[in-house]
């Protein structure tokens, strides 16, 4: 058992230790579950310390023989693009834990059965990420969807189970036109010698181009119903209204990136030639997710739901980048996932807070929050600067690197694209104005500010926001190699030579 | 000259030992006073299952094609289903056993005098042990069977006593002794389809032996007239006991009248001895003329995966929403039928245990909801049911879950082996059906688990009945093995893998 094996492994043990825990003692599941959470982190932060940045190809590789008679391994194996989901989602769950210290009480079942969900929702997301399987990782991408439905069923408020169905239905739907795909893959490499499930051996292989287009869509689908990509997103907003802060986080913060994640590790290195005669069509599907997603989010009333579009709004960008087939689309793509991650959670966290305290989901219910409750209305003012994409905060590293990657090869859809900044910014300062400014609205003026607890725990997000504005090159590091490994394996070159170079 | 023919009692000495066991069964419900015949009835029968078993274990390297001249093969398949139906059968004996599930004096008229005195005298009849015995042997012999007249035999012995325990239920008489009827007139009629068929066969090849009608189909010269006529006609009887679509009218009226207990018996075990034979006439008998069968089978499978999960969406009584999924089931098994390949075989075998102990331990966790006046079988009354029993809502959901092909359980295992199968033949249009349908299967299936799980209880809803040790243990050996050979499914497969051979 390697260092990667355990950081899967953690927290599904502290999901085995909660389960025996006695189901009174609330406080005491939440400490093992932060303990569980942060040990984790320790672990994963020293794998990051181990990886080295310079090698291309997969690090910390573990295989064994799972079900020998279709050649499945439990193969797990990291490269830049992992590592760094991995840490996303690795740092993002304990401060999920922290920040919504109580948003485990008032759900239909006991804190505990929270916290189990939780933890076993972060094992499979490392695993789902680490898995070079592609058996293992439709395994894990399917079995990962159970826990959230019982989270967002089972803790979330309003239309909760509604909305879970609905999440889980979409998303089944496209695992299983996936499984379509992940069969046929198996079917034509063992009509090429084994049969294999192994993403590096299958990248080998020679498919023809209208098998590759088939296959391609029944992955793409399936990542595009997770990412979410108009005109696939519409399970999200109710998902998001229905979740408690927390679960939204983790959906939209990280689930959500397995979706762009396997467009850059299967479709585009599996199908490249698929994925050349389709990336036309899926731009202008992104084009169209970053203005709509933009334009419903200045439309909406429910905070919950507005963070919700301004995130299918940011998926079009990453998709725009990844579909670019760019150097730096690829790598701004990546970039961007990390950063919505933290800027989502960013604004979940601090959202959630005001949510809890004025008892209420709608905009208009807030203003003059800047007063009454400053810090809190800093935090969210930050996590709203960053979602606008402001030079300084992370957001605008990615932005600006998918732009300038979709603009070598597709000028126009750069500057559609450069349109969603703009609206980017009405949706974020309208939401300020009416939230943060303005006379003190009835109702709020008895609001608290941040304690303790909830500033530890939005303190290392804005920190990282910050951070990675400013100086995003431990990232890129570590994502660069990996963009020119999947360059070559989809076999594309960018279309002129690189400034600056 | 005289050949004395062979038979080979060691190979035939599981059914053997399982006709045994139902006569002695009529000997004790005879002979034995109602205080200790229920407790000896299930001795007998659940240790006739286990010898039984242990038999098949113990022969399962001395296979033979011509174990009763050449009427009966043992095979590695046959073996396979042979255990299967008898590991099932251990299961469903463990729910069959529980005391109040069947009519106290069957022979009484519903309502009647004689009734009521059984019921106040405390009267139990215990037929249904020797009878389930027969059924058993008549499911053992039906996959191993290989000529059409044995074939017949089997399935008149597995069906005869179904109908009379379809009919046994101790409450709600009337429906049961519905169910039984229309189960059995549909059955008979079916029978006479089979028959019917299997004498075109005759005509066609001289012989009722499958491998004889191989030999046939391949001989050029010969007129195919007859061959279709009789292999259509065989194949309606047979699809008919698997529940296929359009020969499933009867499943949801028989899957909700029977009692549960026998419910779960039936969908379970008669599926997998049905599908043996169908295996068995397909990929012996027909298996020279596959391209003229092939868009037959393929078209049913397809309406049957589509039929099946379409009309369960509608229900709103568990028992027949669990009768349209296993109609759904029997869809993607004829999937593995028409892939005719060794890797279909493998998979339909690791289906059908999968699907069987799925199937048992739904239909025993309906044994256990109920309200004052027996079990509640309606969607709506199953509200909120994890607040108070959450292992027993867990449980459920988990096989509902394998049903639906939700992975880390054994019922993705299986679905992905056939589909894998099918896509291997060149199939790849019902392999996208397939997974279509899994997608409109799961819409009911989770809509079940919503239920239970995010309703909340009102006023109407069911309780759980404490269940009994054996209960217990029956439910814990299905969802564990729903479990297991989900997460770990080379336990299974590879030796399911390593026994499905067809000897001819």
């Amino acid at each position: 058992m390697n260092i990667l094996t355990a950081t899967i492994l953690l927290p599904l043990l502290g999901t085995l230790v909660l389960a025996v825990t006695p189901k009174g003692n609330s406080q005491l599941a939440k400490i093992i579950a932060l303990i569980s959470s942060v040990v984790t982190t320790a672990v994963s932060v020293l794998m990051a310390l181990r990886y080295h940045s310079s090698q291309s190809g997969f690090q910390f590789v573990e295989s064994h023989s799972w079900f020998k008679a279709f050649n499945i391994n439990y193969a797990v194996g990291i490269d830049g693009l992992a590592l760094v989901l991995i840490l996303l989602t690795t740092v993002l769950v304990p401060v999920v834990i922290v920040g919504g210290w109580n948003e485990s009480e008032n759900g239909r079942w006991s804190v505990k059965t929270f916290y189990m969900l939780i933890l076993a929702l972060e094992t499979s997301m490392i695993a789902v990420f680490a898995a070079t399987d592609v058996f293992l990782f439709y395994v894990i991408f399917e079995a990962m969807l159970i826990p959230v439905y019982f989270l967002i069923g089972g803790f979330g408020r309003g239309e909760r189970a509604a909305a879970a169905l609905k999440f889980l239905l979409y998303s089944l739907f496209g695992g299983l036109l996936m499984l379509a795909a992940v069969i046929g893959i198996f079917i034509i490499s063992s009509k090429q010698g084994t049969g294999t499930f192994d993403v590096t051996a299958l990248s080998h292989m020679k498919i023809s181009h209208s098998t590759q287009n088939w296959l391609f869509l029944g992955f793409f689908i399936a990542f595009a119903i997770k990412a979410p990509l108009f005109p696939f997103h519409t399970w999200l907003p109710g998902a998001a209204a229905s979740a408690t802060p927390g679960t939204s986080i983790l959906v939209l913060g990280v689930l959500d990136k397995v979706g762009t994640y396997g467009m850059i590790r299967f479709c585009l290195v599996l199908f490249p030639q698929a994925t050349k005669t389709f990336a036309p069509y899926i731009i202008v599907l992104s084009l169209i997710s970053i203005i709509y997603g933009a334009f419903l989010a200045i439309g909406q009333k429910n905070l919950n739901s507005l963070i919700a579009f301004t995130s299918i709004s940011h998926f079009g960008f990453i998709v725009l980048g990844i579909f670019s087939l760019t150097t730096q689309g690829i790598s701004g793509a990546t970039l961007y996932m990390v950063n919505h991650g933290v800027s989502t959670a960013a604004l979940f966290l601090a959202g959630g807070w005001m949510i809890a305290r004025r008892q209420s989901t709608q905009v208009d219910d807030f203003g003059g929050l800047q007063r009454v409750t400053p810090v809190m209305a800093w935090c969210f003012f930050i996590a709203g600067l960053s979602a606008l994409a402001l030079p300084g905060l992370s957001s605008f590293v990615s932005e600006f690197l998918v732009l300038l990657g979709t603009f070598t090869r597709y000028p126009l859809a750069a500057i559609i694209g450069t349109f969603g900044i703009v609206l980017a910014a009405l949706y974020v300062l309208i939401l300020v104005q009416r939230a943060l400014h303005g006379p003190v609205k009835s109702g709020n003026e008895g609001l608290s500010d941040l304690n303790v607890r909830e500033k530890i725990a939005i303190a290392p997000v804005i920190a990282a926001l910050v951070f990675l504005g400013f100086y995003p090159k431990p990232a890129l590091t570590v994502i660069n190699p990996m963009t020119s490994t999947v360059m070559a394996q989809a076999s594309v070159t960018d279309p002129t030579p690189l400034a600056g170079k | 000259m005289f050949n004395t023919p062979i038979i080979d009692y060691n190979l035939l000495a599981p059914i053997l030992i399982v006709l045994g066991g139902a006569l002695l069964g009529v000997l004790v419900e005879a002979f034995i006073g109602k205080t200790h015949r229920a407790r000896i009835q299930i001795t007998i029968a659940m240790i006739t299952v286990v010898i039984a078993f242990a038999w098949v274990i113990k022969i399962h390297k001395a296979l033979s094609p011509v174990a009763a001249v050449a009427s009966v093969s043992i095979d590695g398949m046959g073996l396979v289903l042979q255990g299967t139906v008898l590991a099932l059968a251990f299961v469903a004996l463990m729910f069959i056993a529980q005391d109040n599930h069947f009519a106290p004096v069957a022979a009484a008229l519903p309502g009647s005098e004689e009734e009521a005195e059984a019921t106040v005298s405390g009267t139990q009849m215990t037929e249904v042990y020797p009878l389930v015995l027969f059924a058993i042997s008549g499911m053992m012999l039906f996959p191993i069977a290989h000529d059409l007249i044995t074939l017949f035999v089997g399935l008149e012995v597995l069906s005869l006593p179904l109908y009379i325990i379809t009919g046994l239920a101790r409450r709600r008489r009337i429906l049961s002794q519905e169910a039984a009827l229309k189960y059995f007139l549909l059955g008979a009629y079916s029978s006479a389809f089979f028959v019917f068929g299997g004498a075109f066969l005759y005509g066609y090849s001289g012989s009722l032996s499958l491998a004889t009608i191989r030999q046939t189909t391949i001989t050029p010269g010969s007129n195919h007239i007859f061959l279709f006529i009789g292999m259509i006609f065989v194949t309606v009887g047979l699809l008919f006991k698997v529940g296929a679509v359009p020969f499933h009218a009867w499943t949801p009226d028989v899957y909700q009248g029977a009692p549960t207990a026998i419910t779960g018996f039936m969908a379970a075990c008669t599926k997998v001895a049905a599908f043996g034979a169908l295996l068995r006439i397909y990929f012996v008998g027909f298996s020279g003329v596959a391209n003229d069968w092939k868009p037959i089978l393929t078209t049913i499978a397809i309406i049957t995966m589509v039929g099946g999960s379409i009309a369960a969406i509608a229900q709103k009584d568990v028992k027949r929403t669990l009768a349209y999924s296993s109609i759904t089931h029997a869809g993607f098994l004829l999937v593995g039928i028409v892939a005719l390949n060794r890797a279909g075989l493998t998979a339909m075998l690791f289906y059908l245990v999968a699907y069987g102990f799925a199937t048992l331990g739904a239909f025993g966790v309906v044994t256990l909801v109920q309200d004052s006046s027996g079990e509640v079988s309606d969607l709506n009354r199953w509200a909120g049911l994890a607040k108070k029993s959450p292992w027993v809502a867990t449980a459920f959901s988990l096989f509902l879950l394998s049903f639906g092909g939700i992975p880390l359980t054994a019922g993705f295992i299986a679905k992905f082996s056939i589909f894998t199968a099918a896509y291997a033949s060149g199939n790849i249009a019902i392999v996208v059906v397939g997974v279509i349908s899994s997608a409109i299967a799961l819409f009911f299936y989770l809509r079940v688990v919503l239920t239970l799980f995010f309703k909340e209880p009102t006023a109407e809803s069911a309780t759980v009945a404490v269940p009994s040790l054996m209960m217990k243990i029956g439910i814990g050996i299905a969802f564990a093995i729903t479990l297991v050979l989900g997460v770990y499914p080379n336990l299974l497969f590879n030796l399911v893998q390593s026994l499905s051979n067809l000897l001819v």
